[in-house]
């Protein structure tokens, strides 16, 4: 039976592009549903009633949400080119910094988007401090996935392409080079790298599309 | 003395330990249970094994530290491959199971709790709604996932019992401090008798704390201690 694959996301969601990087990696014909989040089709919210979020992933007409839990399904039915490690162990710590991202990391650098003065203080200096974890786990490597891309650089790989475009927004260093030279590299590798590299949107529509959104934030204060 | 290679921090009182211990149980797996107080001051062997959080459960084997309730359920069932299998075997099964289980985590309990520690009528009834809503939304995803068994592993407890299940006492100590009605024969009907069968497995009845023990537990440690707040 032939496979049927589609991906509901925006052109600008990080979380969308978890999704894209590893259907690439694993060589996997997809179609594509851009989705307008002001305006969501009737068919994303017939597949994601719950959240009514963006990425959903259908599989011949099955619908899966979450994109960390998309990605283990991806990984779990198409064994090529596996994303996460084999042995348990590796397995849990992975999962357990994918976590650490989505609940420590990213939720800080959104505010600190959304917010100024203080209040964007502390979302930035949470964020440095989280990522100092993460700074720790790319010791002799030159991927968090090891010597190829794996589940963990698809989980982060948000940072590669956003944060210096946030970094730009907000006029803060989140990554230096000099406090995070592994992460900086890192950043640069997974950017460079041939599945990656032709994915990401134009940098100057992605720092327009997040200036649109820090914007209305920044009205609800004044 | 033995020393366990595979050792359990936390406490029963807390429900994402209960996950832990659950899947000890089922895979039979002999352990040490160190009994750490949830607002207790944390060992230096706690606080080296999870760094990050701080928090229980923590699984050690050997000397490797895994963190993270539903993390440590999988880890148990692919170490322990050979007892009874926790996640299910089809990659789709597995994905609504793992998307439910996070439901619970990062939307659910926070809003059942919301029932007895927010402030206010208002927010109190919000919360019961959502819980409810929830608990709608589950009944029908056991339809799906139990295919006429009785557990939404089937015929077997599975990772989203475990990962549902870990909660009901904290759900009948918010039924009779609230006076409201979660699971419900009449609402949630099969989640309603899933609650018995869940509860009197063997690898479940020992390691639900008793009722009682809990509500005091919760009336001193976050009721109490929100009221003292105003």
């Amino acid at each position: 039976m032939a496979e049927e694959l589609k991906v509901f996301r925006t052109w600008s969601s990080p979380f969308g592009f978890r999704i894209v990087h590893a259907l690439k990696i694993k060589g996997l014909e997809y179609e594509t549903i851009l989705e307008d989040l002001s305006n969501k089709s009737d068919l994303l919210l017939k597949y994601n009633p719950i959240y009514k979020k963006i990425p959903v992933l259908v599989h011949n007409g099955k619908p899966i949400c979450e994109s960390l839990v998309i990605l283990e399904y991806i990984d779990e039915t198409w064994k090529q080119c596996p994303l996460l490690p084999q042995h348990p162990y590796d397995k849990a710590m992975a999962r357990f910094w994918a976590k650490f991202g989505d609940d420590k990391i990213f939720p800080p650098i959104r505010s600190a988007l959304f917010s100024q003065g203080k209040e964007q203080e502390e979302g930035v200096a949470t964020a440095v401090g989280n990522l100092k974890f993460i700074e720790e786990l790319l010791k002799g490597k030159k991927f968090f996935g090891g010597d190829t891309i794996g589940y963990l650089d698809l989980a982060f790989g948000w940072m590669a392409n956003l944060i210096s475009i946030l970094e730009e927004i907000v006029d803060m260093k989140l990554v230096d080079a000099e406090t995070f030279p592994l992460l900086s590299a890192w950043m640069s590798n997974f950017s460079a790298d041939p599945v990656i590299k032709d994915c990401w949107p134009p940098r100057d529509k992605m720092v327009e599309r997040f200036k649109g959104f820090r914007g209305p934030h920044l009205k609800k204060v004044a | 003395m033995a020393s366990y290679e595979v050792k359990l921090l936390g406490t029963l009182l807390s429900p994402f330990v209960i996950r832990a211990k659950i899947a000890l149980n089922l895979k039979s797996v002999e352990h040490e249970f160190m009994e750490v107080g949830i607002f207790a001051k944390k060992s230096d062997l706690f606080l080296k094994s999870n760094p990050v959080h701080k928090k229980m459960p923590i699984l050690i084997h050997g000397d490797r530290p895994i963190c993270e309730s539903l993390i440590i359920v999988q880890y148990i069932d692919k170490v322990w491959a050979s007892g009874p299998v926790i996640l299910p075997s089809d990659p789709y099964d597995r994905a609504i199971a793992r998307f439910w289980a996070a439901y619970l985590d990062d939307k659910w309990f926070r809003r059942i709790r919301a029932i007895i520690l927010s402030q206010g009528e208002e927010a109190k009834k919000a919360a019961l709604e959502d819980g409810i809503h929830g608990l709608v939304l589950l009944e029908e995803a056991f339809t799906k996932c139990s295919k006429g068994e009785k557990f939404f592993g089937g015929d077997k407890i599975g990772y989203l019992d475990i990962a549902l299940g870990c909660f009901l006492v904290w759900v009948r100590v918010i039924e009779i401090m609230a006076n409201v009605s979660l699971i419900d024969e009449s609402t949630t009907p099969q989640l309603f008798k899933w609650a018995q069968d869940f509860c009197v497995d063997d690898a479940v009845k020992d390691v639900l704390p008793e009722t009682d023990k809990l509500m005091e537990f919760v009336q001193f440690n976050y009721v109490a201690k929100l009221k003292s707040r105003l």
